[in-house]
């Protein structure tokens, strides 16, 4: 409780929340507001933001409705930040806690793979990926998790160094407890708070990665992506800029509510850590 | 000497890091559809079958798997990249052309990352908790937010559409063919917007870490000392607490190098520069698998050269760390 109590002591992080839930609303209303298919014509093309009422944010190059993509991208944005940090979070703490609870030849190995992901550029990895598996929704998601997990890994496997010769796992070692058992049902729930709040990290460069590959066109066309919309609104840059500048300034409100989210989480669970 | 014993194992110990991921990345591409013979009949607007299966055997495409993977990684120990079927040369000297603007783009933006985190950390250390604080603070958080493609595009409405001071893409005017100083000032008004889109991100990095840093180093006791000896706190800080704080701003820069390298695919494609990344993208859209592969090889390298210069340069900064090991 003290936790909840410090959280809502930070203002940044009370805003880092109401800017998180709006976001979500966006993405569980938007079926509501926009019933139709966000990529369908709804008028004449490249109607200015507020010269309309019908279309609140004008429409695209092609006459559709801004404002029913962005509502939608929300989905899109959460679910492609969420799963992919779900999916590099369970790697990375897979990886991490064996490398760390075995030590020896087992950490080496595991080790210098996550060396070799981590000496490779992220981009450049997702490109080739997205190059060889192509860019549906749910390859472009896999692909994303996957290039992100090094860094979960490092942390867990840290943690796990720092918590494997404690005095409650070698007493769970008396005990005739299995390598498995121990590292799952002991040190595992121990390990894990930092990196949920890590995690928070994660899914905002997980986001920023799908709207730059939707931007270059290599994520999947055929979503309400706001990277997508960046893209398009490129083609008009130079007279029509709303049409580029409105999904942009969602995707830096998104990742910077979860930062903040992330953040905020951090200090109130960690009080001493506060102001690093 | 104990300088280049400390490079020299670091050196070594990156070759199995290296191999794995060019044998990761060739099983992978292993999943590609289509091959290079496919990409260039495509390009010649197709042929027969006859052709297809004498270019596939010219290539040794026709070998088994592991024999491919060993006559690849045995020219690459020669710097034989393979050949190039879109851009119709062999794949180094793509690369060695592309390789000029994103080294000059990569360096202006750490530099320029690197100095202002450190200045911009510094102010918000010294005046921590106060305003200059909060402002440099919630500055950092939006620059870290903020995709930079979009900010090179918003750059470019305001700084070339509208103003009109700046280039909006390109390396140099084509049309100018100028030289000397000339060429250099042409060059430099290109990379100005492309620096600072690049840089963004890894400004609001480094100077929320020179801002922690520096808040450590205040805290300790020679920093005490230091001040009861009457020195002023301008003095101080540039004397005493840079050399140490600086340390986890360098180690950073050896950790950005990939995201920085990956960053440029996007920042040159915005900006139109003829760079690396500009080509991974490129080859990407045309399939060029020899050309990607190649820059997954070069970037590697890359990252392994500038984590090899910081290693050099933090043992320079803290020389306990050479006397170590």
């Amino acid at each position: 409780m003290d936790a909840i109590k410090r959280y809502f002591r930070s203002p940044a992080a009370i805003v880092g929340l109401l800017l998180l839930l709006v976001v979500i609303g966006m993405a569980i209303s938007a079926g509501w507001f926009y019933p139709r298919d966000p990529l369908s014509l709804a008028g004449r093309p490249l109607i200015w933001p507020f010269s309309n009422p019908r279309f609140l944010l004008g429409t695209d190059n092609s006459g559709r409705d801004i404002a029913a993509q962005i509502f939608h991208g929300a989905r899109i944005a959460l679910l492609i930040g969420g799963a992919a940090t779900v999916i590099a979070v369970v790697i990375g703490v897979l990886i991490g806690a064996f490398a760390g609870y075995f030590g020896g030849w087992v950490d080496t190995v595991l080790m210098r793979i996550t060396e070799a992901f981590q000496i490779l550029p992220n981009f450049v990895l997702l490109l080739v990926l997205v190059a060889v598996f192509g860019s549906t929704l749910t390859t472009v998601t896999i692909a994303v998790g996957i290039v992100s997990w090094p860094a979960p890994a490092r942390l867990t496997r840290a943690e796990f160094l720092s918590l494997r010769n404690r005095e409650f796992v070698q007493a769970g070692r008396t005990l005739g407890m299995k390598d498995l058992q121990l590292i799952l049902g002991e040190i595992l729930p121990n390990a894990l708070p930092p990196v949920i709040v890590y995690a928070s990290v994660v899914m905002a460069v997980a986001i920023l990665l799908e709207s730059a590959l939707a931007f270059l066109r290599l994520s999947d066309p055929n979503v309400a992506s706001w990277g997508n919309l960046i893209g398009l609104g490129r083609d008009v840059l130079r007279v029509q800029w709303y049409v580029a500048a409105i999904p942009g300034i969602a995707i830096l409100l998104t990742v910077l509510a979860v930062s903040l989210v992330g953040q905020g989480l951090n200090d109130a669970l960690n009080p001493r850590l506060k102001g690093r | 000497m104990r300088i280049l014993n400390l490079a020299g194992r670091r050196l070594a110990a990156s070759i199995p890091t290296l191999l794995l991921i060019l044998i990761g990345i060739f099983l992978l591409l292993q999943f590609a559809p289509g091959d290079t013979v496919d990409a260039m009949m495509a390009q010649m607007g197709g042929g027969d079958a006859a052709t297809a299966r004498e270019l596939r055997q010219f290539y040794g495409l026709d070998l088994s798997i592991p024999m491919q993977l060993g006559n690849y990684l045995w020219r690459l120990v020669r710097f034989d990249l393979g050949f190039s079927s879109i851009y119709g040369k062999p794949v180094a000297t793509v690369i060695l052309e592309r390789l000029p603007p994103t080294l000059l783009l990569m360096t202006a933006s750490l530099s320029f990352a690197f100095f202002a985190g450190l200045v911009l950390g510094v102010i918000a250390a010294r005046g921590v908790n106060k305003w200059p604080d909060t402002l440099i603070s919630t500055l950092g958080l939006i620059f870290y937010a903020t995709p930079s493609f979009w900010f090179g595009l918003m750059a470019i409405v305001v700084f070339s559409v509208y103003l009109q001071w700046l280039p909006a893409g390109g390396f140099e005017d084509i049309g100018a063919a100028s030289t000397g100083l000339a060429r250099t000032l042409d060059i430099a008004s290109h990379l100005v917007l492309p620096t600072l889109t690049l840089g963004l991100i890894f400004l609001a990095i480094y100077l929320r870490i020179m801002r922690a840093s520096m808040l450590e180093v205040l805290n300790l006791d020679f920093v005490r000392t230091a001040r009861a000896k009457g020195l002023d706190e301008t003095r101080i800080v540039v004397r005493h607490v840079l050399r140490n704080a600086l340390l986890p701003m360098v180690t950073l820069i050896g950790l950005q190098a990939g995201t920085m390298l990956g960053g440029s695919v996007v920042v040159e494609s915005v900006f139109s520069l003829p760079g690396l990344g500009r080509l991974a993208y490129e080859s990407v859209v045309q399939r060029d698998l020899n050309t990607l592969l190649g820059i997954v090889f070069v970037s590697a390298l890359l990252v392994i050269a500038v984590n090899f210069l910081v290693d050099l340069l933090y043992a320079r900064l803290d020389p306990r760390i050479s006397a170590g090991t």
